[in-house]
């Protein structure tokens, strides 16, 4: 990987040290066969260290890292036939976010999601993953129609928010995502949202009402940026570590919190790692979860998403 | 006080206990609650006998100022009400009964002098949280009525406002009576975190369910509505209106300006903008509110004795 994290050097370090000392080996004809092995050792225990207990912080770095797989890197893995569709029919194109027929082990699925560019040039035509009003509608516009042939919809959700531009109050960012929160819970197909990278406010729960929620483990979800906290709290962006702690935003809290319904198992490291073997991770809890729900009638359905979020943070009635 | 603890293990919460976020102060018995003699008092948001105008400058009696609907007398302006001064220029007198009186905040993310700061705007405000509802009639018509007041923590949405509000939803759809909501937050309560922002998801499910059943919302933003208020229910009535020169957008304007470094124009984001760019219904000076709930109520032929429609409206 041509990127490593701050927290990683360590590892990194001594990963270099192994690779040279094995070039040694190679070049002068020298056994040092018993040092590699014992580095190697050494080595299994820093990564254990370093990779198996991550901060909040840490988690938010690898959530953000330049190469985290995006929505298109695992639909070549996850699905066939992928047909990607465009436009709301009514101002424009948000490239922010991507949408599309697929099947999905042979059954015909739509799958959404916000999709950041993967180099700057691709950054700047997608806005960095930040919708506008037209994404949101783009999104709809295409739930409505796997809804009316009844097929099941798969969201990624990675975005650090809908954009705050004033194109997008123009036209009514407020609206669009309110009424996908509302049309999305009317659904009548099953509803799955995976959140792959940044869960960034109601930007990301714009495509995020659905029957089963899940996280990648080092992804985040919050009501607003580590960043943006740290200002409101502290006056002081730089303080985003601290805030990131204290706003409880990964998903050792939101498994807790009964916002997700599971956690899906990261490459060590984070999933940039290896994307087909973290597909292959998401591919196992896409299927029982889709499995699940293909059981329910579209009634089950519509209930199961009420009784989901009406219970969320209470007890009593 | 009945305030909720959250029981720890380690640093994770207990799963069962997490969702202890807040509990009924009353028994169950006392699901209603008819609105306390201290809530009536005097708002103190207007500290003092005069009261200067922030648009004209014109400094009048506070007294006054209540007394025409919190409108400065000379230009108009639109002051701020509290949630009872609402209510009572609104629901008919003594018609309204509170719901939900008892539901109190917890500390769900143990967030540093958060219950402080809870109980010095339940001081200040004389509220038990930023949004008061129930049930009441307006003009002999019976409605269910949401209030959010911006004096306690900013009519932020934490649990317990996505809770109440949500509630007065399904209450509104249980007795098939129309839904008023006034709107005034500065969005999501930070110190209830992603909760906070799951209240935008449980308001929408509980709005889909008056959606279906078919019973009209009428959405009022007051100022300021914005964030995570405005980019849900507040932007989803059948009826979208605002109060002239009330601020309504998603993001800050602030953000804005740092994101795209641009300056915005001086009316950017207020009741007028939206109007002109096709986001409300109407802006409605406050002192047309309540003749305006009332057309529309007629309209709708909701009768005024029972919480139905009369028949010449089902037939049609
Ligand atoms: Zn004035």
């Amino acid at each position: 990987m041509s990127h490593n994290l701050p927290f990683e050097k360590p590892v990194v370090e001594l990963q270099n040290k192994i690779d040279e000392l094995k070039n040694f080996t190679q070049e002068k004809d020298i056994n040092l066969e018993s040092e590699i092995k014992h580095l190697e050792e050494r080595l299994q225990d820093l990564e254990s260290q370093v990779y198996d207990e991550l901060s909040p912080w840490e988690r938010v770095q690898i959530a953000r890292h330049s190469e985290r797989p995006t929505p298109l890197d695992y639909i070549d893995y996850l699905f066939t036939d992928f047909l990607e569709l465009h436009g709301d029919r009514l101002y424009g194109d948000d490239e922010a976010i991507i949408s599309g027929i697929a099947r999905y082990k042979g059954r015909p699925v739509t799958v959404i999601g916000q999709q950041r560019g993967r180099n700057t040039k691709e950054n700047i035509r997608r806005n960095f993953g930040s919708p506008h009003p037209e994404g949101y509608r783009k999104a709809l516009r295409l739930m409505k129609q796997a809804d009316k042939f009844g097929r099941p919809i798969i969201c990624f959700i990675d975005t650090k928010g809908a954009f705050p531009g004033k194109a997008a109050e123009e036209r009514g960012i407020s609206e669009a995502i309110a009424r996908n929160l509302v049309e999305m819970a009317a659904l009548r197909v099953p509803t799955i949202a995976i959140v792959i990278g940044e869960g960034g406010s109601g930007g990301a729960l714009g495509l995020g009402v659905c029957n089963h929620m899940y996280m990648l483990e080092n992804a985040t979800y919050s009501v607003i940026s580590p960043e943006g906290a740290a200002t409101i709290l502290w006056n002081d962006a730089s303080q985003a570590q601290q805030a990131a702690e204290t706003m409880r935003i990964t998903t050792p809290d939101l498994n807790a919190f009964g916002i997700i319904d599971g956690v899906i198992p990261e490459v060590r490291g984070g999933a940039h790692y290896n994307i087909e073997k973290q597909a292959a991770y998401i591919d196992q809890t896409l299927e029982s979860s889709l499995n699940e729900l293909l059981g329910f009638s579209s009634e089950e359905l519509r209930n199961q998403r009420f009784e989901k979020y009406n219970q969320i943070g209470k007890i009593d009635m | 006080m009945l305030l909720s603890a959250i029981a720890h293990e380690g640093d994770r919460f207990c799963e069962k206990e997490v969702s202890i976020l807040f509990k009924d102060l009353f028994s169950k018995k006392r699901k209603y609650a008819t609105i306390p003699s201290e809530r009536t008092q005097p708002t103190k948001m207007n500290d003092g006998v005069m009261t200067k105008c922030p648009n004209c400058k014109t400094i009048m009696y506070s007294r006054e100022l209540k007394k025409y609907l919190s409108l400065c007398s000379e230009c108009g302006h639109h002051f701020r009400m509290t949630a009872d001064e609402r209510i009572e220029s609104t629901i008919d007198a003594g018609t309204f009964r509170e719901m939900d009186v008892g539901l109190l905040s917890g500390n769900p993310l143990d967030f540093p002098e958060y219950e402080e700061k809870l109980t010095r705007d339940q001081e200040k405000t004389g509220l038990n949280e930023a949004v008061v509802t129930g049930e009441g009639k307006i003009d002999d018509y019976p409605v269910v009525l949401g209030v959010m007041d911006s004096r306690f923590r900013m009519g932020s949405m934490g649990t317990v406002v996505g809770e109440k509000i949500s509630r007065a939803m399904l209450q509104a759809e249980k007795t098939n009576t129309p839904l008023i909501l006034f709107s005034a937050s500065g969005g999501a309560r930070m110190q209830e975190g992603v909760l906070s922002l799951m209240q935008m998801a449980k308001t929408s499910v509980a709005l889909e369910r008056l959606n279906e059943a078919k019973i009209p919302f009428i959405s009022i933003m007051t100022h300021p509505t914005t964030g995570g208020v405005s980019a849900s229910f507040a932007s989803l009535g059948d009826y979208n209106f605002a109060e002239p020169g009330a601020l309504i957008g998603f993001a800050g304007r602030k953000v804005i300006e740092q994101t795209i470094r641009e300056e915005l124009p001086e009316d950017f984001q207020t009741a007028e903008f939206l109007l002109q760019h096709g986001q409300l219904d109407r802006v409605v000076h406050r002192s047309e509110m309540k003749a305006t709930l009332v057309q529309i109520l007629k309209i709708h032929g909701w009768s005024q004795e029972e919480g139905d429609k009369n028949e010449s409206q089902s037939s049609i």
